[in-house]
């Protein structure tokens, strides 16, 4: 693989090209001050600098990525703003010709390889964007630390001590690395927010259906959602842009037409009006984490919105509710790795049925484990309406709170996580505290609403602290407009991590 | 609380097609109940008359036109990706019998 990257005539005071954001990069493959293949190899080569320490990237795709990169600069035509820009893609993504393993011993073994493309990373490849490789994950997305991962951890670029967040901690790391210049993610119960706020970057949960799930590797079907991690909120807004939209092959997609996000960007917020949930705010919270969050209302305030606070009765119930639904859709989804049509396989089994267990105890990891028997449980005869209807009639409830507080107010405030970054093994011994790290990040998975998390301040350790923004079911512009507003505004997303 | 049994976690694991050692047996045991026991703060809330919540934005019905397509892979590159022999274009797996 190559590593001459850096190119003479680049002038050497000149950043290093992988920390340029969409917008920036596009401008100077448009002017030919770089060519796309340089800024491929500038990523592959921070990779190589930075991720023995980080372990972000699990698969790398370096050579194909440079053929595309070589032939979009042949082509010579960067009208599209994502045209010849290096990404990396969350390990879920099946990608024509790819690894694609979930981070897990189930598909790791067998080393698979996709017969075809997801709707999204097809998307891109049409613009001319190029795929460099993949990125760590929880097993299966199932996970708030990437420690479920048979790779093992991913380090927060900002202390290695601590995790990048999970379960897309490898896009969230890599992007705060510059290993690359936006990465996807999946986000089924916080899974792009929560690393996206511990990694100091942006990343949207869009509204369920706004992006297809065709191609990605379903946790729970009728909680996934897919979206883009950026280095600023311009960039989330021209990725969205690329991949949103109705799919025949994914029957959740909406025909809701996709507004042009990023031109629409620079609205102001005066007169916008902000929720602040009461429930978001409770006593003994962390103090670093409320202050940089009710800082970042004021700003918002300054620039013209008002401040309402407003209830969201159901908030208590919305992770145990995710924690009924997730898992029963987990057993049914995982159902699937059988080890016939692809995956892990063991040799000489007595029966198919001895085949069927061998295959998946070796192949699946203990959160997957845990997850399946509690869905299987939660949904073997006499249980069902007690767990799954009854979460799904909460979910009902959760839902109206938000349809609620829209009537009132336009976009909604609130942290992204309790805390900043935590140690890595903190929480991995006890599955029930790091269920708890979705505290503010599952209500709007019920109500199938968008929010994203964009940086708003730093702890006293040096851990980023990120702010959520929510919106209603499609608003996905109003968020990312008032988001945009604020980094105007404010300079934290431009802060880099040092890595050790 | 539903207090989940050594044998019960076994009862559950076979359902799932899962084969644990005695250790994951004694690891997951009190890991479930206290997940069960976290959850069932559910039943709490009052849901009569709430009606359930499948398809968050409402979307129903969504069919495309009967027409038949190629599909996105050709069947032998989707057998390709299985570990088992290959007879036939089909995957032969072992008996369901023994």
């Amino acid at each position: 693989m190559c590593t001459d990257a850096l190119p003479g005539r680049l002038h050497p005071a000149l950043p290093m090209l992988s920390s340029l954001t969409i917008g920036q990069a596009h401008q100077k493959l448009r002017s030919k001050e770089i060519t796309s293949e340089e800024l491929t190899r500038a990523c592959i080569a921070q990779i190589e600098k930075v991720d023995g320490t980080l372990n972000a990237v699990v698969h790398e795709n370096f050579e194909r990525a440079l053929e595309q990169a070589k032939n979009v600069d042949a082509k010579g035509d960067y009208a599209h703003p994502l045209t010849g820009i290096p990404y990396l893609a969350k390990d879920v993504y099946c990608e024509e010709g790819v690894l694609t393993t979930a981070s897990s011993n189930m598909l790791r073994n067998k080393d698979y390889i996709a017969p075809f493309d997801s709707t999204t990373t097809k998307r891109l490849k049409a613009v001319g964007a190029m795929s460099i490789g993949k990125v760590n994950t929880d097993e299966f997305t199932m996970g708030a630390s990437t420690e479920t991962s048979c790779f093992g951890v991913t380090k927060n670029p900002w202390d290695t001590n601590c995790v990048a967040g999970g379960s897309s901690g490898g896009s969230a790391a890599a992007v705060a690395a510059d290993e690359c210049l936006f990465a996807l993610g999946t986000d089924t119960g916080g899974s792009i927010r929560q690393p996206a706020g511990f990694c100091n970057i942006t990343g949207i949960r869009p509204t369920y259906g706004r992006t297809s799930r065709f191609g990605v590797m379903s946790m729970a079907s009728t909680l996934d959602t897919i979206g883009p991690m950026c280095k600023n909120i311009e960039d989330l807004a021209i990725v969205l842009e690329a991949i949103a939209g109705h799919d025949p092959l994914d029957g959740t997609t909406s025909h809701e037409a996709v507004p042009p996000y990023s031109k629409n960007l620079k609205t102001d917020v005066k007169g916008l009006k902000i929720g602040i949930p009461k429930e978001y705010f409770i006593p003994g919270m962390n103090q670093e984490v409320e202050g940089a969050v009710r800082e970042a209302a004021k700003v918002l305030e300054n620039l013209g919105a008002t401040l309402h606070e407003i209830s969201l009765p159901h908030t208590e119930y919305a992770t145990p509710c995710y924690y009924v639904l997730c898992p029963c859709e987990v057993s049914s989804n995982m159902a699937r790795y059988d080890g016939v049509r692809y995956g892990h396989t063991v040799t000489q089994p007595k029966d198919l049925l001895e085949y069927y267990e061998r295959v998946r105890s070796e192949g699946f990891g203990p959160e997957v484990k845990r997850r399946i028997m509690i869905g299987t449980y939660a949904l073997s005869a006499g249980y069902f309406d007690a767990f799954y209807r009854q979460a799904q009639r909460v979910r009902t409830l959760i839902k109206q709170d938000f349809e609620k507080a829209f009537e009132q107010v336009d976009i909604i405030l609130s942290p992204v996580s309790p805390t900043p970054a935590f140690e890595v093994g903190k929480n991995s011994s006890d599955p029930l505290a790091m269920y708890l790290e979705d505290i503010f990040l599952s209500s709007q998975v019920m109500a199938g609403i968008p929010a994203l998390s964009v940086p708003c301040g730093f702890s006293k350790n040096g851990l980023p602290i990120g702010l959520q923004l929510m919106g209603p079911q499609w608003g996905e512009q109003t968020i990312l407009s008032a988001a945009h507003a604020y980094e105007r505004s404010t300079e934290w997303h431009k802060k880099k991590p040092v890595i050790a | 609380m539903a207090q989940l049994t050594p044998d019960q976690v076994r009862h559950i694991a076979k359902l799932a097609r899962l084969r644990l050692s005695d250790e994951e047996v004694a690891k997951f045991a009190p890991e479930l109940t206290s997940i069960l026991g976290y959850i069932e703060m559910l039943q709490k809330v009052d849901t009569t008359k709430v009606e359930a919540t499948a398809q968050v934005t409402g979307q129903q019905n969504s069919l495309r036109d009967d027409v038949v397509w190629d599909g996105l892979a050709s069947r032998d590159a989707l057998l390709g990706t299985s570990a088992l022999p290959i007879v036939d274009h089909q995957i032969q797996t072992s008996s369901a019998h023994g």
